[in-house]
């Protein structure tokens, strides 16, 4: 079961190293939404500094979102994706692992990327660890509700916008904690409650989400 | 009683039939009551005045907007479960009546808050929520509608159904944990409803006159829906 973990963990993530600029288009996206705001809103610092959180987490929801498309596709298309349901490895394990290379390319840099974005918005730099820690809790969230709606799309037409429909819903608690967890932080209150939440959620979609995605898998490819 | 006689499509056609034209007369009696209670008998609210008077409707379409989305996971997950075609036909039947209903309870509220906290639209914890267990109907009918397929549509929109389901307690639970905007709940089984006995019954008579509708809607919906596969 650890070797099929580990097999499709390290297919992946060479896979990704091989298209290098996958895996930047989507940081970059990261990076040019969250620069966008300024440039609509206007550069005043205080304001900036109260829609940072908001703006980076939101920022960080679309680039994951971006990514997810591509998390079975080529599977699917090319075949692999049949020979891994007939195979003998539990679909379940193959999708968490899936799912963890998928954070691992997407999720990961951005909470790394972050505070670099942080300063751009004159956040406190008390604030700079608590935000990444937020990020790192909650982007495997948003990795796993995700690869559900990307399992449910696979090979739809207007797959892409349709998944956005289906997921965006779905990541809302985890923006409002994760969002919210800097705010209190912010505001002297500690983001402690947030955060702790944030890690129930992820214990919690990480035990139920992979046999969702398996369902979801089986019955896309019937 | 013969309850899986009636789980095959062809058998549960013309009860869906019966069933639909009992509800619409109960429906359309009960609503008239209800609304008469509502628009002439109720006495007019101390604080808020006439404008109280939209939670004849927009209580019922808000209880009913959440509870459907249950019922519709329910048929979704029985009809995942045991391969049930009826089951999933419920689902998706259901579906279209609950946004409705959806649509009315964020409506009906945006009226009755522009007297009350004078805006249309507030950023509160219910109804942010409402407005996503309305973008959670319309992905659900989106992902049916984007499938050909019906069996892998009903298979596919009953995995969204129960994955969104974990988001209609925290829609309940919203008003506890992050306390806004949005009153308190005046109806609750604990302790004795803080409103006058007219009110709740003119309300209570509403929710039945809605729940009949959303039976009647369903039935006639699933009838098409029973003609269209199984024609």
């Amino acid at each position: 079961m650890l070797d099929a973990l580990r097999g499709v963990l390290a297919r992946d993530l060479l896979l990704a190293l091989r298209q290098k600029s996958d895996v930047a288009v989507a940081l970059l996206f990261f990076v040019i939404v969250a620069s966008l705001f300024p440039l609509g809103i206007g550069a005043e610092p205080n304001l900036l500094r109260a829609i940072a959180p908001g703006v980076i987490w939101v920022a960080a929801l679309l680039s994951s979102l971006l990514s997810l498309g591509r998390l079975f596709a080529a599977d699917h298309a090319d075949g692999t994706l049949e020979q891994i349901l007939l195979g003998a490895s539990p679909l379940g394990v193959v999708a968490a692992a899936k799912t963890l290379a998928h954070w691992l390319i997407s999720g990961f840099p951005i909470a790394l990327i972050a505070p670099l974005l942080a300063l751009q918005y004159d956040l406190d730099a008390s604030l700079y660890g608590v935000l990444a820690l937020s990020l790192l809790l909650g982007t495997p969230v948003l990795s796993l509700i995700g690869a559900i709606g990307a399992a449910l799309t696979l090979g739809l037409r207007g797959g892409g916008v349709l998944l956005a429909l289906l997921v965006l819903p779905l990541y809302v608690p985890v923006l409002i904690m994760g969002a919210g967890a800097v705010e209190m932080a912010g505001a002297g209150m500690g983001g402690q409650g947030q955060l702790l939440l944030l890690g129930a959620m992820l214990v919690v979609s990480a035990v139920f989400a992979p046999w969702a995605i398996a369902a979801a898998l089986r019955i896309s490819s019937e | 009683m013969k309850w899986f006689w009636y789980a095959s499509p062809q058998t549960f056609f013309p009860l869906a039939g019966t069933i639909a034209r009992v509800c619409w007369v109960i429906a359309a009696l009960l609503a008239l009551a209800g609304l008469y209670i509502g628009l002439f008998v109720a006495p007019t609210d101390a604080q808020q005045g006439e404008a109280y008077r939209i939670i004849f409707i927009h209580v019922p379409a808000a209880w009913m907007s959440m509870f459907l989305y249950v019922v519709m996971a329910f048929w979704a997950a029985l009809g995942l479960a045991f391969n049930t075609r009826l089951s999933s036909m419920m689902a998706s039947a259901i579906a279209p009546t609950g946004a409705l209903f959806t649509f009315i309870a964020l409506w009906t509220g945006s009226l009755w808050g522009r007297p009350t906290w004078g805006t249309y639209w507030a950023w509160d914890a219910r109804l942010t929520s409402e407005l996503i267990l309305l973008f959670l109907y319309l992905g659900f009918m989106a992902l049916q509608a984007a499938i050909d397929d019906p069996r892998r549509a009903d298979r596919a929109g009953a995995l969204l159904a129960i994955v969104g389901v974990v988001n209609v307690p925290i829609i309940y639970y919203s008003v506890q944990w992050w306390n806004t905007l949005h009153q308190g709940a005046s109806v609750s089984l604990k302790s004795s409803p803080k409103m006058a006995s007219i009110m709740l019954t003119g309300m209570l008579i509403m929710v039945f006159a809605f729940w009949a509708y959303a039976i009647a809607a369903a039935m006639v919906r699933v009838r098409c829906v029973i003609r269209e596969r199984e024609a």
